[in-house]
């Protein structure tokens, strides 16, 4: 076990490096930079401009400012903040709690809510039901989430007034309950399309392991009904779900700078998304690694799950 | 002789496009006691359908059907087709046990052994964990494991094919059953491993009396293992007898030409002429061919007669029974 994690950290910092390469490269050849931002200024002599671009480091080759942004990095220190001279690490711990809260409560909405349309799709196959949930799951697959969420604040905010239609708390209340009814669209918004794929391949992963020879000793052993759904089939269906989780999280947070944006969550996708328009390149680094180590680590867990749920993963 | 189960024009369809697809047909047998029936024919002539029919495993109805009678003799009868399926589960690996041609993938990989025998005990006696573990453990003694304790905590991929048979069998055995519904056991496994399991089952069967439905493929097992031997081919009963009846005077073509295509029955004397297999394949459900069903393959096929329902199941004597138009001068010509 401890071999098996220590090669796959080993592995993760390998891609880490290789993201952190990749991110800068592209940062730095895209035209504008953080320069352009001053430039706007009314007044901003060529001079100045200079002077700003020699304090920040900028008007050194692009090599040399990665292997100094890197060496930096690897001792914990992620830069300043382009815009407000802020630490880039605690920057983003302010957005943290705002995305995990979301993430964290969408998840459990979309991987319950799948799992159990999923089952009953399998236990029911090609009952109404299972028709229902089948085009349901297509019509969530095929329509973009800004979109759903634009309409959810349209209908639910706007119109029934019964959600409020962005922002994580109401100043001045901010209460658990308060939380709680800020959190139910975006996180519904966000938990849509991932109910849609975990139904659909818990769905499939029901019926394969409906159909493998120990369901059928299960039975012939004379095990309930119950148990052999729940302790022969659930129990062997949801080990290749854990990978998919593990695989799904990447899109998980994808959907929520969507969702951020949408409903003006103060989280880590919508910082991105400002800092992308700042050229704050520092920030910009910062949430790319820090997102990047989150999905690494949430795979590193998928994999220690899977080889914990399924006896025949060697670890070795 | 103890009856404890008879099967009575057994009818199985499945359903396909609509209509139901007839598979097994008018199958009749009985199984006694301590005996040991074998069912052979080749792959595709329905030996799995009608076991599992016994079991009532096949798809619930509409997808599949079975109609006719199993009866259950014990203190009162009980027929198996007609009971609830709340009912059918207690009998289930109580009664009558089974065990399946794939032993590799028999097992659920995600539990161990024991806990897989304890599963089987405790879905049917309210015992403690413990008392069950014991069983557990005198139960994989019984099918011939070393150091049965120790097997309780192993995980099904870390034994062989045989091994995991075994605790297949040691599952089976769990409860004492009646009657032991084992389908082709011993198919998926190389041939020292075979003749070990063979010998296991038979020894099993002494110890227990029970009684031994055995479906093969392979007439090499049949002389090994079987009182009785029922042949089928394309869903119905060809030829029904003692062993030794068959097997010295097969009457249906279709059973000498089984037995003409395994070696071991050649040196036991018991397989004149060369070695070779039947031509061609096993009928389609959907498309059965007229009278005989095996008439399109058979070498003393006779146009007029061979393809003329209908074929009766007759007896030939001493309970011998046979389903072909012309055993009477097949007979004659061979002496
Ligand atoms: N679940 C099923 N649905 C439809 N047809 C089936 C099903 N199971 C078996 N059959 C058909 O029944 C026939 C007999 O199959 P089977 O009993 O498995 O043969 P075998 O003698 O090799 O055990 C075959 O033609 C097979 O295609
Ligand atoms: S009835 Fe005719 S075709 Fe069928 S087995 Fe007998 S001889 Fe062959
Ligand atoms: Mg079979």
């Amino acid at each position: 076990m401890l071999r098996f994690t220590l090669y796959r950290l080993g592995h993760s910092v390998l891609l880490l490096f290789l993201v952190s390469l990749i991110g800068y490269t592209i940062l730095h050849l895209a035209p504008g930079g953080p320069l352009s931002q001053y430039a706007l200024s009314p007044g901003m002599s060529q001079a100045e401009l200079n002077q700003i671009a020699e304090r920040m480091g900028l008007n050194r080759p692009i090599p040399i400012q990665y292997l100094d942004w890197l060496s930096s990095f690897l001792v914990g220190d992620w830069g300043e903040s382009f815009r407000d001279g802020r630490a880039v690490l605690s920057v983003i711990s302010g957005h943290l709690f705002a995305t995990i809260l979301l993430v964290l409560s969408s998840s459990v909405i979309s991987i319950g809510l799948g799992t159990l349309v999923g089952v009953l799709g399998a236990t029911r196959r090609y009952s109404a039901w299972d028709y229902l949930a089948t085009v349901g799951a297509m019509i969530a697959l095929s329509i973009p989430t800004f979109w759903f969420g634009l309409v959810a604040i349209y209908v639910f905010a706007l119109r029934l007034d019964w959600f409020p239609s962005g922002n994580m708390y109401s100043i001045g209340d901010e209460s658990f309950l308060d939380y709680v009814h800020h959190l139910v669209m975006p996180s519904l918004v966000l938990a849509l399309v991932n109910v849609a794929i975990w139904s659909r391949y818990m769905r499939s992963s029901m019926l394969d392991v409906i159909g493998q020879d120990f369901v059928r000793t299960a039975k012939a052993k004379g095990v309930s009904g119950r148990r052999v759904l729940y302790g022969h089939v659930i129990r062997n269906a949801l080990i290749p779900m854990i990978t998919l989780a593990g695989i799904q999280l990447p899109m998980l947070l994808s959907g929520a700078l969507v969702t951020e944006t949408v409903f003006t969550w103060p989280g880590i996708g919508r910082l991105f998304l400002d800092s992308l328009g700042y050229n704050d390149y520092p920030v910009i680094m910062g949430v790319l690694m820090f997102t990047a180590i989150f999905v690494l680590l949430g795979n590193l867990i998928a994999d220690i799950l899977v080889a914990i749920a399924d006896p025949r993963v060697r670890l070795e | 002789m103890t009856r404890v189960l008879t099967v009575e024009n057994l009818n199985i369809g499945f359903r396909s496009e609509g209509r139901e697809l007839p598979v097994v047909h008018d199958v009749s047998f009985t199984l006694e006691a301590g005996k040991t029936l074998a069912l052979v024919g080749e792959s595709g002539s329905g030996k799995s359908v009608t076991s599992l029919g016994i079991m009532r495993l096949l798809p619930p109805p509409p997808q599949s059907r079975a109609r006719g009678k199993i009866i259950l003799h014990s203190d009162e009868d009980i027929d198996l087709l007609s009971i609830s399926e709340a009912r059918m589960r207690r009998l289930r690996g109580d009664r009558i046990a089974m065990i399946f041609q794939e032993p590799l993938t028999s097992l659920n990989p995600v539990y161990t052994i024991g806990d897989q025998i304890i599963e089987a005990i405790r879905s049917h006696r309210a015992i403690s964990a413990r008392k069950a573990r014991e069983r557990a453990v005198e139960l994989i003694d019984q099918v011939g494991i070393p150091d049965a304790a120790a097997r309780l905590t192993t995980y099904p991929h870390e034994l062989s094919g045989g091994m995991r048979q075994r605790i297949m069998i040691a599952i089976a055995l769990a409860l004492e059953p009646e009657i032991l519904i084992a389908d082709e056991p011993t198919t998926a496994l190389d041939v020292t491993v075979q003749a070990q399991i063979i010998d296991l089952l038979r020894r099993l069967q002494a110890e227990t009396g029970m009684a031994m439905l055995f479906i093969t493929h392979d007439f090499g097992v049949v002389a090994d293992i079987a009182d009785r031997t029922i042949v089928m081919y394309a869903g119905q009963m060809v030829e029904h007898g003692q062993t030794e009846a068959v097997l010295e005077t097969p009457l249906m073509p279709y059973t000498s030409g089984l037995m003409r295509a395994v070696p071991e029955l050649e040196t036991a004397g018991l397989n004149q002429g060369e070695l070779q297999s039947i031509e061609g394949f096993v009928p389609n459900p959907a498309s059965l061919p007229n009278g005989c069903a095996f008439h399109p393959r058979c070498t003393h096929t006779l146009s007029g007669i061979c393809d003329v329902p209908p074929v009766p199941f007759e007896d030939a004597g001493n309970g011998h029974l046979v389903r072909c138009k012309r055993w009477q001068s097949i007979l004659e010509n061979a002496e």
